[in-house]
């Protein structure tokens, strides 16, 4: 690429809210990372390991997890209807599937995946989607209340938009948090309003917490919009329990804030002592009115057992917003005509998958299960192997794909990170990565309490990898340790 | 902010560029026609017409234009890759449909159609578009310089984001424009600088008009970032000619604007005399490179011959930027993660679709060629049939899928239209809507000159429904006439 002499774009005229705005999911490390791997594939054995090993992202069809069959036998045939009219067809779908991509077709403009559908998304669609979300919580579901996007990050795009007027608006969100907010807020020129989640115990979410944050932002003539809640958590792991959930929808009721419930993992829980609920299901058994509180829950295709990040899909359920407002968030979708038909197919599908008695049910259930074994057995193993180096300290992933273990770096290597004009998580995580090939995300893209050091892995690598992923990582942690042990 | 915490969000405490915003495409007129649906399905005999044809929006495939079946093979295949390896699929699948489904499965790291790719798109399909590129204007592309996007509107919105600060960031945009434009520079607070196609030369693009409201903008204080052209036009459907291109290229180039040139009708041409030129052959073939003109090429996969607008892809292909705000760009990306891999898959079937010699070759031209010599009969027989209309007269539609017909309306028709509290087109729109079923969309949705009226409609329905459609118009604008002429 060449350079240019006089741009009629310089950098210094661009948008500042797109300079201000920060994603270390895919950032410095990871970056590097990228450039390691193309070393490594021109000069193999030029490192000291054999393979870059992604760590960075919820990303797991990419680290080899395979789709649910029931869901892509049903894509297939959406796609491709003229397998409809062959014989072999039934050689190589379920009866299940085809009947259920017929009926999905049925639902479609024009009965093609190729149309725009309502910008909302398809009305059937929605209605299986709207009765998955009433079996779950045992509340009904209104298929108008749900907005189909290209994966949960567009949904949150437009709820920013529509609620940030200038930079005196704040966000309430959770230090610390899925950098998606913290970009999202900066890009609508809104204000990150912090609230510390307490590591000491497990990443508790204290309400007096959010309350003295809520205070504290008012008195800098913060007008407070919304508060931002992922549960399960996103680095952290935990799940919520039902009280502490009751505590956060009645203070938001009380303080008028939208309730921003992000709820990507709840598919993903590994301990028995926790369950998934849904806000809009805490909301309701606490015999809200619709219109006591706003509340918006986020639900992706990416997570869970099916993990389709690169299918796009997602929605959010809006609560207790008037109609007018609606009007407007439909409108802002209409200007994008729709999200991406496999996407919604998906998340139809997600919210509606193979019931007992089905032909398909056995095997999506096997599937299922192994993938939500495997996983919560990698995050043990992960978190054992981190309580295990010294000055580590990991707390336990009772949900999601994350871990976010804290290391306690000595003063030794936090000066020698200040020396190169780093922060030290990042100078231990790019460490890592020259060392082992693992791509971790250092703590500071997410947020920590100052002077705390964490970074952040997923559970997602393969199972048979995670001995040696365990050891190369103890291995790195001993000599980083030794060479700058106070 | 007032203590009423039951209602948080009402519309006078959004975002007023949420407000501001507006997409006539899918505005009142369509609202109104789905109402109207609505009531023909209960109760089908209740109005003058039996369906409700939707001319509104280019949505080909929702009345009725099958896909590509080469492109839905691979895409099908690309879904559930487990058929790849069954001996039944190479009876139910074309051989290259097979072999480009393995050479794009091959592309994609670890096989792994459902993770979260490249930011940019995966590696290999930008490979396969930057050669079509390359092919399509004799002049080389890059595919670090592509951004595959879910369509070619969020590619858009990241321009508009980028280069607007303020609403002292103007953008200059044609009149008539698709609304998208007018919408996105709404929402990121910029200012929409128009510039007046002109009817009497078939809405051709004069750059002293360019020159004019880029003079007076500035003189207003406006810093002009951009000039947006959309060639094919739409809603206007004008080619332009070589000549002309190169004019506005000299501008764009002397006057340090961006050129935003939406090119997604460039399979769209009707007549013989006009061809598409990207505006970065015409750079080029100028000696015009990176450093002379900052350009991006927007591209869809939801027009041409392929109408995959459900599917959600496109691109924009971009140049003259320097290596810093590239940076941005691709930041602003990876916050998203990545555009739908179906959507990806087709953006590169669309630029490298099968080749004389391929199994797929002919069906595939046969299935093209029949696509786009049936779009130019209707787009003829009904700029025909709106020419013979009194007081209509319509421009040929050289390119795109629309006509844009300037209705002349009586004085008794814009009197009644205000007592109804309507622009006069929308006025007419809607009793065109109330008495054929058919939904156009009022030209005040893209822009006109004051004091004149237009509306858009689709060139899209069957050809079996065309002859049908052209009588309910011209019976309904009789007796329109009939009760409001002078």
């Amino acid at each position: 690429m060449s350079f240019i002499r006089s741009p009629a774009v310089p950098i210094e005229s661009i948008n500042p809210k797109v300079r201000n705005c920060e994603y270390a999911v895919r950032g410095e490390v990871f970056n590097y990372a990228l450039r390691l791997q193309e070393e490594l594939e021109k000069n193999p054995g030029s490192r000291p390991f054999d393979e870059i090993i992604y760590c960075n992202l919820g990303n797991p069809q990419a680290l080899n997890q395979q789709p649910i069959t029931f869901f892509r036998q049903v894509l297939a045939l959406c796609e491709y209807p003229a397998l409809f009219d062959s014989d072999e067809t039934q050689k190589l779908f379920s009866s299940d599937a085809i009947s259920r991509a017929r009926q999905i077709r049925a639902m479609l403009s024009g009965n093609s995946t190729g149309a725009y559908s309502h910008s909302k998304g398809a009305k059937g669609l929605r209605e299986m989607i709207a009765a998955g979300i009433a079996l779950r919580d045992g509340y009904p579901a209104n298929a108008e209340d749900i907005f189909l996007t290209d994966g949960v990050s567009s949904a949150v795009h437009m709820i920013m938009q529509l609620l940030i007027r200038s930079e005196r608006d704040g966000i309430l969100c959770p230090i610390p948090q899925y950098p998606l907010y913290s970009a999202s807020i900066a890009l609508h020129g809104g204000k990150l309003v912090p609230y510390e989640l307490n590591e000491a115990s497990g990443w508790g979410l204290e309400v007096f917490e959010l309350k003295r944050r809520v205070d504290m932002a008012r008195e800098d003539g913060i007008y407070v919009r919304a508060l931002v809640v992922i549960n399960p958590g996103n680095p952290t792991g935990q799940v919520l329990s039902e009280s502490n959930q009751q505590e956060i929808a009645e203070l938001c009721r009380k303080e008028g804030l939208v309730l921003l419930a992000d709820e990507v993992y709840q598919e993903n829980v590994y301990v028995k002592n926790k369950k998934f609920i849904s806000f809009k299901r805490i909301a309701r058994s606490l015999d809200y009115e619709e219109n006591e509180l706003s509340l918006v829950s986020f639900q992706s295709i990416s997570k869970g057992y099916y993990g389709e990040c690169g299918k796009r899909g997602g929605y959010m359920e809006l609560c207790g917003f008037s109609e007018d407002v609606k009007d407007q968030i439909y409108k802002v979708a209409s200007v994008d005509l729709c999200s991406n038909t496999s996407g919604q197919i998906l998340a139809s599908l997600v919210m509606n998958p193979p019931k007992p008695g089905e032909e398909s049910h056995e095997l999506f259930l096997a599937e299922k299960e192994a993938i939500l074994s495997s996983l919560a057995r990698r995050a043990k193993a992960l978190e054992d192997a981190f309580n295990s180096m010294e000055g580590v300290l990991c707390q336990k992933a009772e949900g999601a794909m994350y871990l976010f273990p804290r290391i306690k770096l000595p003063e030794k290597a936090i000066e020698a990170a200040k020396k190169v004009n780093m922060a030290p998580d990042t100078f231990y995580a790019l460490k890592l990565l020259d060392d082992t090939g693992l791509v971790f995300v250092p703590g500071s893209g997410f947020g920590q309490a100052p002077d705390t050091w964490h970074v952040r892995t997923t559970i997602l690598p393969e199972e048979h990898k995670i001995p040696a992923i365990v050891s190369r990582l103890k291995a790195f942690h001993e000599s980083f340790m030794r060479e700058f042990r106070d | 902010m007032g203590s009423d915490f039951t209602a948080s969000v009402t519309v006078d405490s959004i975002n007023p560029k949420v407000l501001k915003c507006e997409y006539a495409v899918r505005g009142e007129i369509v609202t109104h026609a789905q109402r109207l649906q609505q009531e023909l399905q209960t109760n089908p005999s209740s109005l003058p017409f039996k369906e409700i044809i939707y001319c509104n929006i280019g949505n080909p495939q929702s009345l009725g234009q099958h896909p590509i079946t080469f492109f839905r093979e691979v895409l099908a295949l690309c879904d559930h890759p487990a058929l790849l390896e069954k001996p039944e699929t190479s009876a139910l699948f074309s051989s290259d449909s097979i072999s480009r489904a393995q050479q794009i499965l091959s592309s994609i790291p670890g096989k792994a159609t459902g993770a979260y790719s490249h930011s940019q798109g995966i590696k290999g399909l930008r490979d396969a578009i930057a050669a079509g590129i390359a092919a399509r204007d004799g002049f080389p592309a890059n595919a670090d310089d592509i951004f595959l996007t879910d369509g070619a509107s969020p590619g858009v919105h990241n321009m508009m984001q980028l280069l607007l600060r303020s609403e002292s960031d103007g953008i200059l945009c044609p009149i008539p424009q698709y609304p998208l434009y007018s919408a996105s520079i709404a929402l990121h607070g910029g200012t929409l600088v128009p510039y007046y196609l002109d009817e009497a030369t078939g809405w051709g693009l004069e750059t002293s008009e360019l020159k004019k409201q880029l003079d007076d903008a500035r003189s207003k204080g406006i810093a002009v970032r951009a000039l947006v052209v959309i060639n094919p036009g739409n809603p206007t459907g004008q080619v332009l000619a070589e000549g002309n291109q190169q004019q506005i290229v000299e501008f764009c180039k002397n006057e340090g604007l961006v050129l935003l040139a939406d090119e997604v009708y460039q399979e769209n041409i009707y007549v013989d005399d006009k061809k598409f030129n990207s505006f970065k052959k015409v750079a080029r073939s100028m000696g015009y490179g990176e450093e002379d003109l900052t350009l991006v090429s927007y591209q869809s996969i939801s027009k041409g011959y392929y109408g995959e607008c459900g599917k959600r892809g496109g691109y924009m292909e971009v140049t003259g930027f320097s290596s810093g705000v590239r940076e941005q760009i691709y930041k602003v990306a990876s916050v998203n993660l990545c555009s739908n891999i179906s959507g990806q898959i087709l953006a590169s079937l669309v630029m490298n679709p099968p080749k004389p010699g391929d199994a797929s070759y002919e069906s595939y031209a046969t299935e093209r060629d029949g696509i786009l010599k049936s779009l130019a009969s209707r787009a003829k027989a009904l700029e025909a049939a709106l020419n013979s209309l009194e007081g209509v007269t319509c421009n040929k539609a050289e390119g795109a899928m629309y006509l844009f017909p300037r209705i002349r309306l009586p004085e008794k028709a814009i009197e009644a239209a205000k007592a109804a509290k309507k622009a006069p087109d929308t006025f007419y729109a809607l009793r065109l809507l109330e008495s054929t079923g058919v939904v156009v969309v009022p030209g005040s949705g893209f822009g006109q000159v004051p004091g004149t009226y237009h509306f858009r409609c689709t060139i899209l329905p069957q050809e079996d429904k065309i002859p049908a459609i052209i009588s309910s118009l011209k019976t309904f604008h009789e007796s329109f006439m009939n009760q409001y002429r002078d």
